[in-house]
């Protein structure tokens, strides 16, 4: 073998190793799932089943935590993102001197542990609101500390973005008489909306596997990561695998549509630049005639 | 006394942004030309300012400066709050380092013991992390074509989307008493009883190391990929041995994406709650458990607090001495 | 419709740095007037402060008698054609076109009729439900110059628009928009560094440098009588000589130069004892002697055979470096050789010392 040709190999087998960390123990768990074994095991096998499922489809608490999830998600995405796309813009058009602080300030949550986030969400609102107030409650408690920092996250989306976008276009839209809000609505946030749907997407899914922030701001209520977090503390059974699984393949699902999408837009791209090659090739009418 | 400094604070970060603003014009004159309400017109401006402002203040900066005057505080009753007990203390903080007053060891042995655990395990956590990252980030930057590369990217990010619990949990089925690891070292007679992977810790760093492998890669990726490969065939040409090139020339060069990696998993590590809970060993405690207990079970928030904020300021002391041996400002890594 | 733009006095400043310095001018009714200078001169900065994306510092833009101050951009009668043309990508050919009637709450069917008109205009009439991306740059600059008349501006502004175009592009772009010009018969006020742009398409012509209007003037006069040496560096090929004024004759003066003393035009008044520049141009340049000529000992460097004509570099006494253009029925001299030159002082031009510009400029 080659020298080239060992390198190769000891790649491969390091991806292997690699991959097979990273999915390996998801498929174990995924399979205990069908294990009719009351504990999450693959070994013994006691012959497969589905119970888990049913299990899991009548489990009253779970249902509920996954429905205050969901809540919370759909909270989060409609404080996170307009934060996020605010921050990005503002972050564009900040003194360069104040840019750096502005950076840092805003970024800081990403770095945060999600401890703190949840501790001093609750303190603050707590003081500012006073315990018995009804907005001092686990939902919106949870939306305002996840927000704190997902709301980053979008800024991040947002950023990335907004660096690819031309500024003549404001210019442009504003000289042909677009008002601000105008350029905002026909030209930038269509510009942005596949940031709006990934940052949407991301805020949600953050929101929805977040554990650490929100086992502090719930208070007296339960989403699924803490109501999964009592149970995997009293001890596992397979019904945990059976949602994992879920879990796994509705994101799959989702991966591989957003990749079918991805490839169909490239394709419409490039369809596009063929066109456009063709027209260059095929040169310039006179138009003075018309 | 807070309830009157508070409405302040944002009057003062307010005015700090103004004096900055100042301080600009004054310096290289008035560049935006148009200011920020009529660039943006009424509407959008108060969007913008409403968004951020709330972001910034509400959010981010008053929770945390609130934590912090929180933690200063003794723990009262609601009746004797605002009366002459209410004062300042360093109380909770000297707790931390000396224990309860009159303890025989003369420092808090306990916590001291879990909050340097903690911090050399997350060190111990994010060298793993950096070691089984860049490798693969390497992989992707140099090496991988592009649909192999979105193969790739698609692969590291959807077990990611499995919540942090779950995730943990899975590596507990791997590593428990009856899991599949005992199993088959049972089976295959290397082992009489069952090893106790979680009592041994192993299993929890191996979920830690797990849990945030993304957040490694990607700035891994980003910084080596932006480099030029011509560097790479320039120093083999030259002969250099494989190792030599990645010491030499890939890190140096990718120093800022390793900087935010490692800072950001160690950040991370530290403050990690699902995977210690989930995986931890009964005798064990990561100190963020011991936050939480402050709160949830000896219902003593302030103290919380306190340990809370000690932990913080471990960590972001921690990172600023490794970055100034390491030479990275902060400027370079939040790019 | 159609107005005319007046500059009151201009200064824009940015910081300490003052780009553009006192400009006061008034460009007429249905005039093709260029702004020409070199990168960085102040001519992009004019036409954002009439488009008003800036505000002066001091001085006033007034369009049609109304002074602009306080009036946003998309409140002037004035559109603005953008150097990379700002097209917006997702929207379709005939909705670029129509955005500026959209804004306006302009009916769709109405909006549809106009943008066919203007597809029809700009020969595209079937590709209105094209995408940007779908078409070539000289496509992409024919609907960029719709998008903007679609608005009925009173005044079009175009920054360089033909920048990124190639070279026969530029050339059939350069007819195309004197010709809608002409068809439209608005104001439009065209910045552009390539000379050969703003003397073929402009009525007139201001030539900038370091934000200051140096002569307006029609293309030929600012070719023929440049008021200052920048311009006279900058518009065309010249030679130039520095040197020191020893006589002033009525309407020449002669300056001693390393090359020897030169006689020309004096339309500056200048003054005896001033530091000057005397500017020849190369096609004026002959060896052939006659009265009341210029002449200077040069020795040929080489020489570029273009077909049609041919350059002759020369170098002088001082390592001053010539250059002479002549026709086909020439015989051209030897490399090396040493010859005199000659260049009638009609066609000699004194000027005061100033900037030059520096390099070669221009086509």
């Amino acid at each position: 073998m080659t020298s080239k040709g060992i390198f190769r190999f000891f790649i491969g087998f390091y991806l292997l190793l690699f991959f097979g960390y990273l999915f390996g123990p998801l498929l174990i768990m995924g399979a205990t799932a069908f294990n009719n074994s009351s504990y999450p095991q693959l070994w013994p096998w006691e012959g497969g089943t589905l119970d888990w499922f049913v299990k899991l489809a009548n489990d009253q608490a779970m249902l509920r935590g996954i429905g205050n999830s969901l809540l919370v998600g759909l909270g989060v995405i409609c404080l996170a993102v307009p934060i996020g796309l605010a921050g990005a813009i503002v972050m564009t058009q900040i003194y360069w001197r104040a840019r750096g602080l502005y950076y840092l300030v805003v970024v800081s949550p990403l770095l945060t542990p999600g401890v703190i986030i949840g501790i001093s969400t609750v303190l603050f609102w707590r003081q500012l609101l006073g315990a018995d107030h009804p907005l001092y409650s686990g939902y919106f408690m949870t939306i305002l500390g996840q927000a704190t920092f997902i709301s980053a996250y979008c800024m991040l989306i947002f950023l990335s973005r907004l660096q690819r976008f031309d500024r003549a276009q404001e210019e442009a839209a504003l000289d042909l008489g677009a008002s601000n809000l105008q350029f905002f609505w026909q030209v930038l946030l269509p510009f942005l909306r596949p940031a709006v749907f990934s940052a949407a997407v991301l805020a949600f899914l953050s929101s929805f596997e977040n554990y650490n922030t929100t086992t502090f701001t719930i208070l007296a209520r339960t989403t699924l990561t803490t109501e999964l977090a009592g149970r995997v503390r009293q001890g596992s059974n397979p019904s945990l695998s059976a949602l994992a699984l879920l879990i796994i393949t509705i994101t799959l699902i989702g991966a591989i549509l957003y990749e079918i999408y991805k490839r169909r837009e490239d394709r419409r791209e490039k369809d596009r630049a063929a066109v456009a090659a063709a027209a260059e090739a095929e040169g310039e009418p006179a138009i003075i005639a018309a | 006394m807070s309830r009157f400094l508070l409405p302040l604070i944002p009057v003062a970060v307010a005015l700090i942004f103004w004096g900055m603003a100042a301080a600009e014009r004054r310096a290289v004159g008035n560049v935006a030309h148009l200011g920020f309400f009529r660039r943006n017109g009424a509407a959008l401006s108060v969007y913008l300012l409403g968004a951020v402002g709330l972001w910034i203040l509400l959010l981010i900066v008053l929770p945390q400066l609130y934590m912090v005057e929180f933690s200063f505080r003794p723990r009262l009753p609601p009746s004797e709050m605002g009366g002459p007990k209410d004062a300042y203390t360093l109380a909770n903080y000297s707790y931390l380092i000396f224990g309860r007053p009159g303890d025989p060891e003369g420092y808090n042995k306990l916590h001291l013991g879990i909050f340097l655990r903690t911090i050399v395990a997350s060190i111990f956590v994010t060298m793993l992390n950096f070691a089984i990252c860049y490798p693969i980030a390497f992989f992707m930057a140099k090496v991988a074509k592009g649909g192999q590369m979105r193969l790739m990217v698609l692969a590291l990010i959807v077990p990611f989307w499995v919540n942090e619990i779950l995730r943990a949990f899975a590596f507990r089925i791997l590593f428990s008493s009856s899991g599949v690891f005992n199993t088959l070292l049972l089976a295959s007679g290397l082992v009489d009883a069952p090893v106790d992977f979680l009592r041994s810790d192993i299993a929890l760093y191996a979920g830690l190391s797990y849990a945030y492998l993304l957040l490694m890669i990607f700035p891994l990726y980003n910084a080596i990929e932006a480099m030029d490969s011509n560097q790479i065939e320039a120093a083999r040409d030259l002969g250099a041995p494989w190792w030599h090139i990645h010491l030499f020339v890939v890190m140096p060069y990718a120093k800022p994406g390793i900087a935010a990696g490692c800072t950001m998993v160690f950040m991370l590590t530290a403050g990690a709650l699902a995977a210690p809970q989930v995986l931890g060993g009964p005798s064990s405690l990561w100190f963020t458990q011991v936050v939480y207990n402050w709160f949830y079970q000896a219902f003593n928030w302030n103290l919380g607090a306190a340990y809370a904020f000690a932990l913080l300021i471990a960590c972001i002391i921690f990172v600023m001495v490794v970055l100034r041996l390491f030479k990275v400002s902060l400027g370079e890594i939040a790019r | 419709m159609s107005a005319d733009v007046e500059l009151d006095h201009v200064t824009i400043a940015f910081g300490n740095f003052i780009a553009v310095n006192d400009a006061s001018l008034k460009i007429n009714n249905g005039e093709f007037f260029s702004f020409l200078g070199p990168s960085g001169c102040g001519k992009t900065t004019i036409l954002r402060t009439v488009s008003g994306f800036l505000e002066p510092t001091k001085g006033a833009v007034r369009i049609g008698g109304r002074d602009m101050s306080g009036i946003g951009p998309n409140k002037r009668p004035t559109a603005l054609i953008f150097q990379n043309l700002a097209l917006f990508p997702l929207m379709t050919v005939a909705e670029n076109i129509a955005y500026g009637l959209r804004v306006r709450g302009m009916g769709r069917t109405e909006r549809r009729r106009k943008a066919e008109h203007l597809l029809n205009m700009i020969a595209l009439s079937d590709q209105g439900g094209k995408m940007v991306a779908e078409l070539s740059g000289g496509q992409k600059q024919r609907v960029a110059i719709a998008r903007a008349l679609a608005v009925e501006p009173q005044v079009l502004l175009l920054d360089e628009p033909l920048s990124a175009l190639d070279l026969k592009l530029r050339q059939h772009m350069r007819n195309e928009l004197r010709a809608i010009q002409q068809r439209v018969g608005i104001t439009f006020i065209y910045i552009t560094h390539d000379q050969g742009e703003a003397l073929t398409m402009s009525d007139r012509i201001a030539v900038m440098n370091e934000g200051v209007i140096q002569q307006v003037g029609d293309a030929k006069s600012i070719y023929d009588r440049p008021a200052t040496s920048f311009v006279a560096s900058f518009v065309g090929e010249n030679n130039s000589l520095i040197g020191k004024v020893v006589q002033v004759d009525g309407a020449y003066a002669q300056i001693k130069t390393q090359m020897g003393n030169v006689t020309g035009r004096n339309l500056q008044d200048i003054r005896i004892g001033e530091s000057a520049v005397a500017f020849i141009r190369p096609e004026k340049l002959t060896q052939h002697a006659a009265a009341n000529q210029n002449r200077l000992q040069t020795t040929v460097k080489s020489i570029a055979f273009e077909g049609n004509l041919s350059h002759v570099y020369l170098v002088g006494p001082g390592h001053r470096h010539l250059t002479m253009t002549v026709g086909r029925e020439t015989p051209l001299p030897e490399a090396g050789a040493d010859i005199g030159l000659h260049a009638a002082i009609d066609d000699t031009l004194i000027l005061p010392m100033g900037k030059l510009a520096s390099g070669e400029t221009g086509q």
